[in-house]
């Protein structure tokens, strides 16, 4: 993935020398340049598009956005209703991601989603211990919440 | 409508919104029952609160005085960074040192996981 910037890199420096003028328009229109070239020569080369991670990573930025402020209504409804009846529980949830800064990012992701927070990791990090504000009717949409921001950031890494 | 005006609109907009959230979390730390729930208003209401703050005064000092405050924005992003590890190591560190979940939990999967976790230790 390195090797594919520095190369797109090279390639608006290229063309910028070509058009014989330095300004930050040029290298930029090199750049996009070298980004159609680097797509279809991906096949050739036998490499995985870079920008297709990049791509990626906004979306996972723009879902956690939006969750960011679902999150605040969620809590802006529990704190403000006249009688408080939440139930709230520990939960164990299951998780496939493997490297310890993918596993930080979701446990970070967890805490500022609806209604959960991430409590525990257990040993052999196959689980995450995550206090939900509302157990009985969120337990199968928190599983889909994860399941989305899992299948997200393995989008991003694989 | 000018620039001007609508510097301090934006701003201060974005300001109110992040003023209320904060007194909203602050709501939250006084009504909820235990620990781990005012913990879910601490971290969740203040980070969104902080942020609409400083995106106001960041949009404020650009569109009314052309100033770009690259520290502004990397406030919000060492927020972003920091505010959901101090809410996890809290949560942590308080339920290790056993304090009681309120009368209403329903479910506590990581009790026994730690009981047995100590029983192999010993």
């Amino acid at each position: 993935m390195a090797l594919q910037i520095v190369l797109n890199i090279v390639i608006a420096i290229v063309w910028a020398i070509i058009q014989n003028s330095y300004t930050g328009v040029d290298f930029l229109v090199g750049y996009v340049l070298g980004l159609f070239i680097l797509y279809f020569l991906k096949n050739f080369l036998g490499f995985d598009f870079y920008f297709r991670r990049v791509w990626a990573a906004i979306k996972l930025l723009l879902l956690f956005a939006k969750e960011l402020v679902l999150a605040n209504i969620d809590v802006f409804k529990i704190v403000l209703s006249p009688k408080l009846d939440i139930e709230p529980g520990i939960v164990a949830v299951p998780t496939k991601l493997k490297t310890d800064w993918e596993i930080t990012l979701l446990a970070s992701l967890i805490t500022l989603t609806p209604g959960t927070l991430s409590m525990d990791f257990s040993d052999d990090n196959k689980y995450i211990y995550i206090h939900a504000i509302n157990v009985p009717n969120k337990e199968e949409m928190i599983k889909q919440i994860h399941d989305s921001f899992e299948r997200a950031i393995l989008e991003v890494t694989h | 409508m000018n620039a001007s005006v609508m510097s301090e609109v934006i701003a201060s907009i974005l300001i109110l919104i992040g003023t209320a959230l904060s007194l909203l979390s602050a709501f939250g730390l006084i009504r909820l029952p235990d620990l781990y729930t005012r913990s879910h208003a601490a971290t969740k209401s203040a980070t969104l609160g902080v942020l609409c703050v400083l995106l106001g005064t960041f949009f404020y000092f650009w569109l009314a005085e052309g100033f770009l405050s690259i520290r502004l924005l990397l406030g919000i992003f060492f927020v972003f960074l920091t505010a959901p590890v101090a809410g996890h190591l809290i949560c942590r560190a308080a339920y290790r040192s056993k304090v009681e979940l309120t009368k209403e939990t329903v479910q506590d999967d990581l009790k026994e996981v730690l009981e047995k976790g100590e029983k192999g230790r010993a």
